[in-house]
């Protein structure tokens, strides 16, 4: 779809991505803004061994979420909502929404993709990736002459 | 219906307590039903245990409070949504029976009950052939 309209939040977005890439950063344990209408929103932490994801999924079934982990590195999460049902009586309000939703996101290291882990408790998605084993930090011996 | 939103900037009361306080990060989404028995609300709340919840009834306003407990200590490598605090306050009308109000949360969805007092529950009139 060809658009004219120009955002600055995603023109942003794109250029500090960017800009990370070429430094070899990953936005170091700094918040940065979501993509525009991205859903679920991710927060990710490491250690030496494991990389983790966590996104909110409050109201979706388990059975109604799927998780890929492609080429090592391209982690997808997508699912569907249903819509609450409900006899007669009317919707004052509705701002939870429902629906599909797709999200995939580029990972800063490779993982093992045989070795993830997920796990689904009140509404939260904990995904636990160990890193392939080039991308673990490596002790190197040093020897005294 | 009427809702009144907190302001993220709105300190807790208990902020004198020498546990650690995080400010409003979020603003829980609702969904409101009404039907001829009750008012239902529906809230994402993801994450948030039974007791991290304090729910309020007083004045015809319901209040939600919670304190969602940080699930990891360390440094984010990515962060794109916050984990605290959070405030909601109802203002619901006369027809609420305020005794009878329940609630329970399962699966992240805190869902409260607000059974609608008797005397404006809709009532069938008879009528009588002569």
């Amino acid at each position: 779809m060809l658009s004219t309209h120009w955002y600055p939040m995603q023109e942003m977005n794109r250029l500090r991505n960017e800009v990370d890439r070429l430094f070899g950063r990953y936005g170091n344990g700094t918040s940065r803004p979501a993509a525009v209408a991205a859903f679920p929103l991710l927060n990710m932490w490491e250690d030496d061994d494991v990389l983790c994801v966590e996104a909110e999924l409050p109201g979706f079934n388990l059975d109604d979420l799927e998780i890929y982990v492609t080429g090592g590195n391209q982690l997808s999460v997508s699912g569907e909502r249903k819509q609450l049902e409900r006899q007669g009586g009317v919707w004052h309000r509705q701002e939870r929404g429902f629906g599909k939703f797709q999200r995939t996101f580029e990972l800063p290291w490779n993982v093992d993709c045989d070795k993830v882990s997920a796990t689904f408790e009140h509404g939260i998605l904990s995904i636990a990736m160990p890193k392939s084993a080039e991308s673990k930090p490596r002790r190197i011996e040093v020897k005294a002459n | 219906m009427t809702t009144t939103m907190s302001t993220a900037e709105k300190q807790s009361a208990d902020v004198s307590k020498s546990e650690t306080t995080y400010q409003s990060t979020f603003i829980p989404r609702f969904d409101i039903w009404e039907g001829d028995e009750e008012l239902t609300l529906f809230g994402d709340l993801p994450g948030v245990a039974v007791d991290d919840l304090d729910i309020r009834f007083e004045n015809r306003e319901l209040t939600l409070h919670g304190k969602v407990t940080p699930r990891f200590g360390g440094e984010y490598l990515y962060s794109e949504y916050g984990i605290g605090d959070f405030h909601r306050t109802f203002a619901i009308g006369e027809a609420i029976d305020g005794e009878k109000i329940y609630a329970e949360i399962h699966g992240g969805v805190l869902t409260v009950h607000l059974p609608k007092t008797e005397k404006l529950k809709p009532r069938k009139i008879e009528v009588k052939a002569n």
